[in-house]
């Protein structure tokens, strides 16, 4: 259960966030929609640690993560996909993947996981041992959430998944998601810019106007409002 | 409305440079003892040198590790050419060494076009070291490493037979750094030294807009190099030797800390780095010798204080000490309740939100 | 021919010199983007304290692990002390810091221990071995600076491809925010680069010293040979470092045997324009081209 709680952050005179409260629910999907510049990057920035923040909580299955470094929010089981550029071009596909697991995984048990998601995406298997910087925007995607999944998280932030990719490949990606969200006690925040492809697959939706929350409602709810819609999602 | 703008920064600066180096001619000719005027001129060669750098490294953004190495170039054109023709005038001894050094500069300047940030260093710090072993090799043009002997400058006659050559070389020194302050202060408010900015906060930018962004850097390090050829004939007037001993890599190093030091990007900076180059040892010198320590302890403490000094001052004020000083004020400005909203935020880190 | 080989051989010792300190830059600059222009004076440093340790009746291998310990430490608490707080300013900052510490070092040492070169004790005899009858210039103390330097770079090779320490070492080094976000502890790694770098260097030192004036400034014409190759090598490849190493020290060899030692130095520019006037980022920089 993550539980953000009047958090707000500014860089220098610019607010970036004001007050944002909501709460996201383990095996559920909670989407953080808004426009360009409404702050959704800041959001999951700030809670992996990367942002420092001025006031308010972020409580994590009860822990504060608010004041942890980087690394140790990683370590309480939050897997921050970036937007873009979430890969380490200079490693191979397989350490890419290994290193996400040198924490939590012991030496068989880090051997099997890394089986078990080029299991889950066969494409990533002949890239084995080639620079990640071959891959192709899709494929970046794929390793991505494979390297996201390996440890197991608690808290999967994602952000911009579906950035640059083609639709039936978002398609995919957006299933695959809820497989492993749904039945599990996985916590998954999605910002998206792309509204109706995140509603589709997510229980809760956040808007964000302007580093605001304007909308906190079931995901269902949110893309019935053809107002709302038309005025924050922009579809 | 313009042209008088820019004539009006030019009427200012005039009137100021022209304040300030009457009052050098006063401070030098009735104030300074001797050895305060040898001390003033060798902080004034700096401050030329300096500012030249000041150009390239924080208004152009390139580094150098091998300004030493120019003024070198400088400094031995002034020489050899006095062995040749000792009787030319001096004025054409320093237009001389602005010359080659200046080619010299379009030389490094084409080749450091290519290059970026730490490779360019590498090469640099390279130069510095490589140079001075070409006036060792070729010994028969320059001295080898026993140099070649300057002649001190001589007063011209109307000032009178007790006109001590060694202030006459302060008055040149400082005219010289006074007029080259001008020049640069002009330059750097003017349109090149906007187009030398740009090209240093963003390269694709300023060429996007126009910019040739490789004549700009070789025309800043052309310029760079010609302050400091100009330092480096007036240096080799100072030592009245010429030998590659003094441009070691030392030199090189220690004018980039002044400029850093002293504040990057602006020309003030310059002369406290300067001043700090000279100035520190002398008095760490004096303060070891008074101290009756062994020659080996007294040698070496003023090097250590000025590493201490380095280091501790870009701890404690990263942007220099210049900077320093202007965000002191901007505090002190701060408490005084002002009407002018906040000034330059920070961009914030978000490329694409 | 006799004359060619001799050259040969003492270009491929000095160039390994040069390659354990390049080395030691290679790892700090693909870790911190940082020059670590005290590297030579740390060497410096330590070295004399090992020159002190055998002057009190250490064995020369003791003195050689004590060194190497020290190394390590010290590298670290440079990192830790003076590099750490410069984050994220200016990129000068750390040059001036580093120019700043080889200055404090040099005065310490010549403080300490006076300006003037002595000699200092080598492991093995350094008078030329003899194959068949003519002697080479090749002794036994060059034999061994070849094999110390191997084993650092043999380790050092281990430790980035065949361990997770490695693999966490070389992904903070390329990319810090998304190591971090992978529970890399970034911040240790970035000091145990700097302890490593600090013994590579520390071992160039110990190395050279016997062959060399040994005085506060005998690291300072190494260090730039070292930057040389590190540059020529693109900075951020141990491979790239250690090859740039080599090739410097045979050009500057052949340099000195041929046209005349003073030279040297010139020849070694000559070297670095050319390369990079061919390849701006060195020979071996794969991974950067991308940028334009």
């Amino acid at each position: 259960m993550l539980e953000v709680q009047e958090l707000s952050v500014s860089y220098g005179a610019v607010h970036a966030l004001t007050a944002v409260t909501f709460a996201a629910t383990p095996g559920a999907i909670t989407a953080v929609l808004g426009a360009n510049g409404a702050g959704k990057t800041t959001l999951l920035r700030s809670i992996s640690g990367l942002v420092k923040t001025q006031s308010g909580s972020i409580r994590f299955n009860g822990q504060e993560l608010v004041g942890k470094t980087v690394e140790g929010i990683a370590r309480c089981g939050v897997a921050h996909v970036p937007e873009g550029r979430g890969i380490i071009e200079e490693l191979t596909v397989e350490e890419n993947l290994r290193l996400a697991t040198l924490w939590c995984l012991g030496r068989r048990e880090r051997e099997r996981a890394i089986e078990e998601t080029f299991a889950l995406f066969p494409r990533l298997t002949g890239f084995r041992r080639r620079h990640a910087s071959i891959l192709s925007g899709g494929e970046r995607q794929m390793l991505v959430i494979g390297r996201a999944l390996i440890s197991r998280p608690q808290l999967l932030l994602l952000d911009e998944p579906s950035l640059g990719l083609a639709p039936l490949v978002t398609a995919g990606l957006m299933a695959l998601l809820r497989d492993h969200t749904v039945g599990t006690d996985m916590t998954v925040v999605l910002v998206e810019q792309n509204a109706r492809s995140a509603l589709s697959v997510s229980q809760r939706a956040v808007v964000l106007n302007l580093g605001e929350v304007v909308v906190n409602d079931a995901a269902d709810v949110v893309a019935a409002d053809s107002n709302l819609r038309h005025h924050y999602l922009g579809f | 409305m313009r042209a008088t703008l820019r004539n009006s920064t030019l009427v200012r600066h005039g009137l100021f440079f022209l304040a300030l180096a009457v009052v050098l001619l006063v401070l030098t000719s009735f104030v300074f003892d001797p050895y305060t005027n040898y001390n003033v001129t060798e902080v004034a060669i700096y401050a030329i040198c300096t500012a030249g750098l000041t150009v390239l490294t924080g208004i152009n953004g390139q580094v150098s590790l091998g300004h030493g190495a120019l003024m070198m170039i400088g400094a031995y054109t002034t020489s050899v050419l006095l062995t040749w023709h000792p009787d030319l005038p001096l004025i054409l001894m320093l237009l001389a060494s602005i010359a080659t050094t200046g080619v010299a500069g379009a030389i490094v300047g084409l080749a450091g076009a290519r290059l970026r940030g730490p490779y360019l260093a590498g090469a640099t710090l390279a130069l510095a070291v490589a140079l001075p072993q070409v006036p060792s090799h070729f010994a028969s043009v320059f001295g080898g490493n026993q140099g070649l002997n300057v002649p001190t400058p001589s007063p011209p006659a109307f000032l009178g037979g007790d006109f001590s050559p060694e202030q006459w070389l302060a008055w040149i020194t400082l005219a010289a750094a006074v007029i080259t302050f001008f020049v640069l202060a002009n330059l750097v408010r003017g349109a090149t030294g906007r187009r030398f900015r740009m090209v240093r906060d963003n390269e694709v930018a300023a060429r996007l807009s126009g910019i040739d962004v490789a004549r700009t850097q070789v025309l800043a390090y052309i310029i760079s190099a010609a302050c400091a050829g100009l330092a480096g004939s007036l240096f080799a007037y100072w030592v009245t030797v010429t030998s590659p001993s003094g441009f070691s890599l030392n030199l090189s190093l220690s004018l980039l800390t002044a400029i850093v030091i002293g504040g990057l990007g602006s020309l003030s900076g310059a002369v406290i780095g300067s001043f700090i180059l000279v100035y520190l040892p002398v008095w760490t010198g004096g303060f070891a010798s008074s101290l009756n320590l062994s020659s080996n302890v007294a040698n070496n403490v003023p090097l250590a204080i000025y590493g201490i000094v380095l280091i501790v001052a870009i701890l404690v004020f990263p942007r220099g000490i210049a900077g320093g000083i202007a965000s002191i004020a901007r505090g002190a400005a701060r408490v005084i309740p002002s009407s002018r909203g906040p000034t330059a935020l920070p961009a914030a880190p978000e490329s694409s939100q | 021919m006799g004359l060619f080989v001799n050259i040969t051989l003492d270009g491929i010792t000095n160039g390994m010199v040069f390659a354990a300190l390049a080395l030691a830059l290679v790892l700090i600059f693909r870790a911190t983007k940082i020059l670590n222009f005290a590297q030579g004076a740390m060497a410096m440093m330590t070295t004399f304290i090992g020159f002190t340790l055998l002057n009190r009746g250490l064995g020369y291998w003791w003195a050689l692990v004590a060194v190497l310990a020290i190394a390590f430490v010290l590298g670290a608490l440079v990192e830790r002390v003076l590099i750490r707080p410069l984050q994220g300013k200016s990129e000068l900052n750390p040059v001036i810091v580093t120019i700043g510490l080889l200055v404090v070092l040099e005065g310490l040492a010549g403080a300490i221990y006076g300006n003037s070169s002595r000699g200092f004790p080598p492991a093995y005899s350094q008078s030329g071995l003899t194959i068949g009858h003519t002697k080479i210039a090749f002794s036994h103390f060059d034999i061994f600076i070849l094999v110390a330097v191997l084993v650092l770079m043999v380790g050092t090779l281990a430790l980035f491809r065949a361990t997770t320490l490695g693999l966490r070492m070389r992904a903070s080094a390329f990319s810090g925010e998304i190591s971090r976000l992978l529970g890399v502890r970034v911040g240790r790694l970035l000091t145990l680069g700097w302890a490593l770098a600090g013994v590579a260097g520390a071992l160039a030192g110990f190395l050279v010293a016997p062959t060399s004036s040994f005085s506060p400034y005998f690291m300072d014409l190494i260090l730039v040979y070292a930057f040389t190759a590190a540059v020529i090598g693109g900075l951020e490849s141990p491979v790239g470092a250690v090859a740039g190493a080599v090739g410097v020290g045979l050009a500057l060899s052949y340099v000195s045997g041929y046209i005349g030692s003073d030279l040297a130095p010139l020849g070694g520019f000559v070297i670095l324009i050319v390369v990079l006037m061919l390849r701006p980022q060195g020979l071996f920089s794969f991974g950067r081209q991308r940028q334009v």
